[in-house]
């Protein structure tokens, strides 16, 4: 399947079964969108005369064109849809990645929250040492022959159950000498609780800090209040700086989340990047659609201008010597996943598992409390095996509309939950999640060919 | 003319029997909202 548009100045041609990326000028771009349906005497006569070109120039390019397509890069068949099936046998239930549920309550009270300010339309709970510690050997006696293994402490606010954090840390790294197994550790925070012991522990032990921000002080504070109804930015933002000063080059995202408050997000990515921040993740807020914090249609308008406009701004900033990096526009052209990874997606119930401060099993973070969803847990194992076989058999090629989309390949077949939570189906179309990916995806494209100077 | 211009990505021939399995669950590293699997890297790519 190819793929064309235009952006920042650039033709842009992807070949999406091989992965391969063309810039092409406006003559090619014209020979290639119409190479397979009009006869090619009359399509060269046409695109010459478009352009005020020799026809014989026009056939050289469609000569052109004809050994991208002799060599796989053009044009290229689908040879991974029959691996899809094999996707669901892949390594049967080993589990390697965790979202450990620390803290079902929180100290923030965000309008929002998909998880109903922390307590997951259930009840307020700390997870204790014992469940932390049987969730750790949980994970290694589940994770075969993996060797990389995943916890995020996640909540609520997992710094209200910070000792338990710190031990259960520890237990993993006595385990880890035991076992040869390797843990990395992701910590989600909003950041009220930081002090100096959570600052230097997170950057010792943490691959990964998730900080909570959602940009301009007057967005955040609109949505992020605690439980008095006060904004939280004057008392997170400089304990951000200083935990991501101390933390070296190591790995850290701020993560905001946009809303109807604020399509135009791009004020507050830069807001972030202007206050020092470097590595920047914002996202648009899942919901129902009667949520007064949902997009709108007129709000995915604005949105997908502003990722354009987010790609040229992170350009000219490059070149100004104070770039920064945006999630989602990270694409490792020559160093990406492998097909398997990118057809099975992001494993949630079968690789990747959620386990609530009592020991139970659901399928990723944005299934905790929906009962239907419990997958077991962490004592008698994944006894749900219905759920599993669901989620093993949802992948990037299960959908027929995804099976005819030129992106598959990179959002493999997309976010289980959010299809759920639209659709009421783990295998629905979230299509509004769609049209937003494909424009990160266009953008991200477009940023790896300006980077390369071409 | 150079009218065509093309970017060598890698040839998605990457990986035998499955794939390693050990790149990093994209849900993890920071969206927690919106898969991110395109964004992840892995692991054995440079060795």
């Amino acid at each position: 399947m190819v793929h064309q548009y235009k952006l920042n100045g650039y033709d842009i041609v992807l070949d999406s079964c091989s992965g391969s990326i063309h810039v092409v000028d406006d003559v090619a771009y014209d020979l290639i969108a119409g190479y397979k349906t009009v006869p090619h005497d009359e399509l060269a006569r046409t695109v010459a005369g478009r352009y005020g070109i020799g026809e014989g120039e026009a056939r050289e390019c469609l000569g052109d064109i004809a050994e991208l397509e002799r060599s796989g890069k053009l044009f290229s068949e689908d040879d991974f849809t029959a691996l899809a099936e094999g996707v669901k046998d892949r390594a049967p239930n080993v589990i390697k990645a965790m979202c450990l549920h620390v803290a079902h309550t929180c100290n923030l009270n965000c309008a929002y929250c998909f998880a109903s300010q922390g307590k997951y339309h259930g009840e307020r709970a700390l997870m204790t040492l014992e469940v932390g510690k049987r969730a750790i050997d949980f994970l290694i006696e589940n994770s075969g022959t993996r060797h990389n293994l995943e916890v995020d402490f996640f909540g609520g606010e997992p710094l209200m159950n910070w000792d338990v954090v710190k031990q259960i840390v520890a237990y993993a790294r006595e385990r880890e000498r035991e076992t040869g197994k390797h843990f990395r550790f992701t910590l989600t925070t909003n950041g009220m609780l930081i002090d100096d012991d959570v600052i230097e522990f997170s950057n010792r032990e943490m691959n990964n800090v998730v900080l909570s921000l959602d940009g301009r002080r007057e967005i955040h504070d609109r949505l992020r209040v605690d439980y008095a109804g006060n904004g939280s930015y004057d008392r997170i933002v400089p304990k951000f700086k200083e935990l991501v000063r101390r933390r070296g080059d190591r790995e850290y995202y701020m993560r905001g989340t946009f809303t109807h408050a604020n399509p135009d997000f791009l004020k507050d990515v830069l807001h972030m990047a202007d206050l020092g921040f470097d590595r920047l993740s914002m996202e648009p807020v899942v919901c129902a659609p009667d949520d007064p914090a949902a997009l709108t249609d007129e709000d995915i308008k604005i949105v997908l201008g502003q990722y354009e406009q987010l790609a040229v701004e992170m350009l000219k900033r490059k070149k100004e010597g104070r770039p920064f990096i945006f999630y989602h526009y990270m694409l490792d052209l020559t160093g990406g996943p492998c097909i398997y990874k990118r057809l099975s997606g992001c494993g949630s119930g079968t690789e990747y598992v959620a386990v609530t401060p009592w020991g139970d099993l659901y399928p990723c973070h944005q299934f905790v409390g929906e009962e239907k969803y419990k997958l077991g847990d962490i004592w008698s194992g994944v006894g749900n095996e219905s759920v599993r076989d669901e989620f093993r058999s949802c992948n990037a090629c299960s959908r027929p509309e995804c099976r005819e989309c030129w992106a598959q390949l990179y959002c493999s077949g997309g976010c289980a939950a959010n299809a759920y939570h639209a659709t009421g189906s783990i295998n629905g179309i979230y299509k509004q999640g769609c049209e937003l990916f494909k424009k990160r995806i266009e953008c991200a494209i477009m940023l790896q060919i300006a980077e390369r100077g071409m | 003319m150079e009218r065509i211009k093309t970017i060598e990505t890698r040839n998605l021939a990457s990986a035998k029997n499955g794939g390693c399995g050990e790149c990093q669950t994209s849900c993890q590293s920071a969206c927690k909202t919106s898969c991110g699997v395109a964004n992840q890297k892995c692991e054995k790519a440079d060795k």
